[in-house]
């Protein structure tokens, strides 16, 4: 089992009253290929070790890991997009394996690649999308021109192919088509990695106003020191599949002595924060039959 | 209820918006279909130009009647396979999985735009190959019945091409190939250009369990021998007992193959 120090903030203890999250010693492994084995040799990877926490409705927490550390199958698992080999987690009450289609209900997510039809306009994408949540052609006449405008989605653009628009207008559209659901728990999965300086901010402004406006509870996987530590209340560390920590920006650098939150990723896993990369793809090596 | 309802609306709104956009990959899908059915039809005509005694007019229409439901067959199968192949090359797919809308309304709102599509598809081909290419004459046929026993074979399809889908999870790279051979060996067992008496024993057996058989069965009967609705019941029935089996077999099948996938990870767009 993972220990796991976990420090209350009075906001959390607060929100204690309402658990958004309890995952408890979740686990995750998947079989890789493993030559040394011969050419159809299997070993197995653990993704996720045992992994608990809770997060308060409301509350935004950021987990911070490098490629590989488990980030995203934790995602996966709490949008029911991956079945956990050990532990259980639990949504608003429901849990993610048994009572999986009512989790859907409540969860959203944005993931680093913004997955739409490349051919189909954001608002074809965001229509269909819509209708999978119950949403009529009614309901979402109005709400996705706001929506889209509230991102910052140029209007003479929404009936252009999603091909068309550059990374940083299809994480809006992204974002767009996660808010549009009106979500619980958003979970984003490095919702700002590989965009351009500017549309980084505006994703992370809007990430902002979702937290103010919205009763919207959000877990954040990144990558990016600064954006765990202004956009969270608390910051959480993942490594190799263990979640280290997870306790206020402030209390982690307190823990183990350091000025910043790169030193305290240091300190608790005993490697350097490595900045920016590729996608998160812990769980690419998965198992393939083909 | 109302709600699942939107949703299957809505995998019907997303493919018409797909068709839409690629439209015109659809009309070069189509001359390619309309060549394809112009090799078979035209083996009758050869076969009378090389001094063989046949009724040409009736074996070209029986001939047209099997490649207009090859293809139609074709059409489903490709719509209920890219329930996950096309998803997975877009990336969606885990957005539609994580998505409330049960599986079941899910593949009905692709099983609903298919066999909307498909027909429109079928009953265009027919047309053009029948009267525009060979102008046959079909005297007695009887198009009504003909397109019903289509309809309600449809059911069966897709309760099959369920099954079919799920190859894509299992084996992203090849699993979609896989589901042409599955049609092309549900319609060789099933007489798609001859009767089914002059297979082997062991595939009449097989046959007998086929939807697409009574389908091909019932059409030539309203087309050639200008049956009506009435005389189609002994098609009709076996489609209707195969339809109740196959939808939820194919269900479960689908949920065996969606379980597999996310013990497995073969959600994730890549591989």
């Amino acid at each position: 089992m993972t220990e796991i120090r976990e420090a209350p903030s009075m906001k959390a203890v607060a929100r204690d009253l309402v658990v958004a999250v309890e995952a408890h010693e979740l686990r995750k492994e998947f079989k890789v290929p493993d030559r040394k084995k011969g050419r159809f040799g299997r070993k197995t990877r653990v993704a996720l070790d045992g992994v608990s926490f809770t997060l308060g409705r409301g509350e935004t927490v950021a987990i911070l890991g490098q490629n590989g550390s488990g980030k995203s199958t934790l995602v996966r698992l709490l949008s029911t997009l991956l079945l956990p080999d050990g532990g259980s987690a639990v949504i608003f009450g429901h849990d993610v394996v048994s009572d999986a289609r009512a989790v859907r209900r409540l969860v959203n997510r944005v993931s680093v690649e913004a997955s739409f039809f490349k051919k189909m306009s954001s608002a074809e994408n965001l229509g269909y999308a819509s209708r999978y949540y119950g949403m009529t052609a009614a309901d979402t006449k109005d709400l996705i021109p706001e929506i889209l405008e509230r991102v910052g989605f140029p209007r003479d653009r929404r009936d252009e192919p999603m091909e068309n628009l550059s990374r940083g207008m299809q994480q809006k559209v992204a974002l767009a088509r996660a808010l549009l659901t009106s979500p619980v728990l958003l979970l984003l999965d490095e919702p700002t990695t590989g965009l351009d300086p500017r549309s980084k901010l505006e994703v992370q402004d809007f990430i902002r106003e979702i937290r103010t406006n919205h009763d919207s509870t959000i877990l954040l996987c990144t990558h990016d020191l600064a954006e765990a530590e202004t956009l969270a209340e608390r910051v959480g560390i993942l490594d190799r599949g263990r979640l280290l920590a997870l306790e206020p920006a402030d209390d982690l650098k307190r823990r183990y002595g350091c000025g910043t939150l790169e030193e305290a990723f240091f300190s608790a896993t005993g490697r350097a924060f490595e900045a920016e990369g590729d996608e998160d793809d812990e769980d690419d090596d998965r198992e393939v039959f083909a | 209820m109302r709600a699942e309802l939107v949703g299957a609306g809505g995998v019907v709104e997303r493919n018409y918006y797909l068709t839409k956009r690629y439209i015109w990959w659809d009309v070069a899908w189509f001359l390619w279909t309309v060549a394809n059915t112009l090799t078979i039809v035209f083996i009758a005509k050869g076969i009378e130009a090389s001094g063989g005694n046949l009724d040409v007019n009736r074996t070209m229409t029986t001939l047209l009647i099997g490649a207009v439901v090859w293809a139609y067959l074709g059409i489903l199968f490709e719509f209920l396979m890219e329930t996950v192949a096309w998803e997975r090359w877009e990336g969606t797919i885990e957005y539609t999985f994580m998505a409330p809308l049960s599986r079941a309304m899910h593949l009905a709102g692709q099983g609903v735009f298919a066999i909307a599509y498909g027909l429109l598809r079928a009953t265009f081909l027919f047309v053009v190959c029948a009267f525009l290419f060979f102008d046959l004459a079909m005297p007695n046929a009887q198009f009504f019945p003909a397109f019903v026993v289509l309809v309600v074979s449809s059911v069966s399809f897709i309760g099959i091409g369920m099954m079919m889908s799920v190859l894509p999870l299992i084996s992203p790279e090849k699993g979609t190939q896989l589901g042409f051979v599955a049609q092309g060996t549900l319609l060789v067992v099933s007489g798609v250009y001859y009767p089914v008496s002059v297979l082997p024993e062991w595939m009449q057996w097989i046959a007998t369990i086929s939807p697409a058989t009574y389908a091909l069965d019932g059409i030539r009967e309203a087309i050639l021998e200008g049956q009506g609705l009435t005389a189609m019941w002994d098609e009709l029935w076996p489609l209707m007992i195969i339809g109740v089996v196959s939808i939820p077999m194919g269900l479960w099948v689908f949920s065996r193959g969606e379980k597999y996938a996310k013990k497995h990870g073969k959600l994730k767009r890549s591989g």
